[in-house]
């Protein structure tokens, strides 16, 4: 499969005001393909949001290179291409809207590329329809949950027609209600719409929907693979100040009590199946 | 407070009024007003008042609203009238404390109190029909040509959008502090004015503060989206003239017509 994002050895420092350097990335090497759904998990602090902004060139790595399908994100002339092609959703969805009206909040990023009007007005209505939100296409966001803003702010991204978005942390803000809405839209854009997912979180459950799971502590990536795998390792995920799924930890406890559970569980079903299976 | 002030405010309608182009309709606001300090007697503010019945009713816009939006005014009206028709020299017709009062004065402040009146009705007039939206693609618009002689006509008028959206936001967030801070003992409320002031300066600090941040973030997403300035944008919304645009445009040349010619 084709690579959508991968950095060499990406390192990044934040400068900090007593004027000592602060290692946010070390050496970060990661291939992310296209039409995968990747989840990036970590502890506040970790470096996962810097990361993020490395993926369209809002930030530039200080040694290494990211690129963005072939593209160098250091080459400034490919810059809005590369915006282009890899969309980004941020934390507040109030921070990130710029219109009063929502559908021409959805229409900000195909003015700025300069799309024709006619395909302007098409995009922004299937966009609107994508994160089922055409009853409210003419409200004024503020009046909006905060999980519909943030599916707006997807809208938003989709209707420059990425090939991936980006999500930071695009739930931190919301309601279990709101979660949900922005999750099951998020997946519904991976399967049917085909776009790359990466999604910044540090919720479990949201994390073991993805494909594939990069973990990162101290500006470093500790762990990679299938969810599944992962979670296997309780102890390593703990060691990063995350949790593993409450099931997960279940049956983590259950086997250490001597049960014989399978350590990669991950949902209450496969529990169930599990547990029935014992007798 | 805030609420009662009726000017600034937008009534949404589909009245022939309000789907006008917002172009025509700043453009014909700023002739109406230069139309008013043209008026030479009496007699051309019936043309006047013949005209913003015409756009007033065809608004269905209540008159009472539009009188609500006087109130505020009122004082700068009444003192208006006072200053002229004690101050103009002519026919004394009334003595008080040593002040006249002169039938040129008289005639002078009515003049002046209608110019007045119907200079905030038709201001307001623009306001109530248009939303901001539509006010500030049209002030966009309208700006264009005076780019070439260094206006930022776009970078204005997202300078608008921006505030506008974000007016609602900040009076929530206000409200929270507010909040906050009176659940740990603060006291808007109480005291002279130097206290009250001074109780506000826990108010507006993490405002401001939240303010920067909020820009800050906004900015970076609007990057995020490719914004990169005017150039090479497109909107999504096309300002076109129609039958109506040009029609409104025939009226008030009608009517400038009149005025002058009434002289």
């Amino acid at each position: 499969m084709a690579n959508m994002i991968t950095t060499e050895n990406v390192r990044f420092e934040y400068g900090t005001n007593s004027g000592s350097a602060k290692l946010a990335l070390d050496d970060i090497n990661i291939n992310i393909a296209k039409g995968e759904f990747v989840a990036i998990l970590g502890h506040n602090g970790s470096g996962k949001s810097t990361l993020a902004k490395h993926f369209n060139a809002l930030l530039l790595p200080g040694a290494g290179t990211v690129y963005v399908k072939e593209m160098n994100t250091k080459n400034e002339k490919l810059l809005w291409d590369i915006r282009q092609t890899a969309g980004m959703v941020f934390q507040n969805p109030d921070n990130q809207i710029v219109a009063t009206i929502v559908e021409e909040d959805v229409a900000f990023g195909p003015e700025n590329l300069g799309i024709p009007p006619l395909e302007i007005r098409r995009r922004v209505d299937d966009s609107i329809k994508t994160v089922d939100m055409t009853e409210y296409a003419k409200h004024s966001p503020h009046l909006l949950s905060g999980g519909q803003k943030q599916r707006v702010a997807i809208a938003g991204i989709i209707a420059m027609k990425p090939e991936c978005i980006i999500l930071d942390e695009p739930t931190a803000l919301l309601d279990p209600v709101g979660r949900k809405e922005v999750l099951n839209t998020i997946i519904k854009l991976n399967k049917e719409e085909g776009i790359t997912i990466i999604l910044i979180t540090h919720y479990m459950d949201e994390a073991i929907q993805a494909d594939r799971i990069y973990v990162m502590k101290n500006g470093k990536i500790i762990m990679e693979g299938k969810p599944k795998d992962v979670f296997k390792e309780v102890e390593t995920v703990k060691a990063a100040g995350l949790d593993v799924p409450q099931v997960t930890e279940l049956s983590h406890r259950l086997n250490r009590e001597g049960l014989q559970l399978s350590p990669d569980i991950l949902t209450v079903e496969e529990m169930v199946v599990e547990l029935c299976r014992l007798k | 407070m805030i609420k009662d002030i009726t000017i600034g405010q937008y009534i949404p309608g589909d009245t022939a009024v309000h789907n006008l182009d917002p172009r025509i309709k700043i453009i014909i606001t700023f002739v109406f007003i230069t139309l008013l300090f043209l008026v030479g007697n009496y007699f051309s503010y019936l043309y006047i008042i013949a005209f913003m019945g015409l756009a007033i009713g065809l608004s269905k816009i209540s008159l009472k609203f539009i009188a609500k939006g006087l109130k505020p005014l009122i004082v700068i009206i009444v003192l208006t009238v006072i200053l002229n028709a004690f101050m103009t020299q002519g026919e004394v017709i009334y003595r008080i404390w040593g002040l006249s009062i002169t039938k040129e004065g008289l005639y002078q402040a009515g003049f002046m109190g209608l110019r007045l009146i119907f200079l905030i009705t038709g201001a307001s007039l623009l306001t109530l029909t248009t939303s901001p939206i539509a006010l500030t693609d049209g002030i966009e618009k309208l700006l264009n040509p005076l780019k070439r002689i260094g206006v930022p006509a776009h970078e204005l008028a997202m300078m608008m959008t921006i505030a506008l959206r974000f007016i609602p936001t900040l009076l929530e967030e206000t409200d929270k502090i507010m909040k906050a801070q009176m659940a740990r003992g603060a006291d808007f409320e109480t005291g002279n004015l130097i206290n009250r002031a001074r109780a506000m300066v826990p108010l507006l600090v993490p405002l401001f503060i939240s303010a920067f941040r909020r820009a800050d973030e906004l900015a970076l997403a609007m990057e995020a989206r490719c914004y990169r300035g005017g150039e090479k944008r497109t909107r999504m919304k096309q300002l076109k003239l129609e039958f109506r645009d040009y029609s409104a445009m025939m009226i008030i040349a009608v009517f400038c017509f009149l005025v002058i010619w009434s002289r």
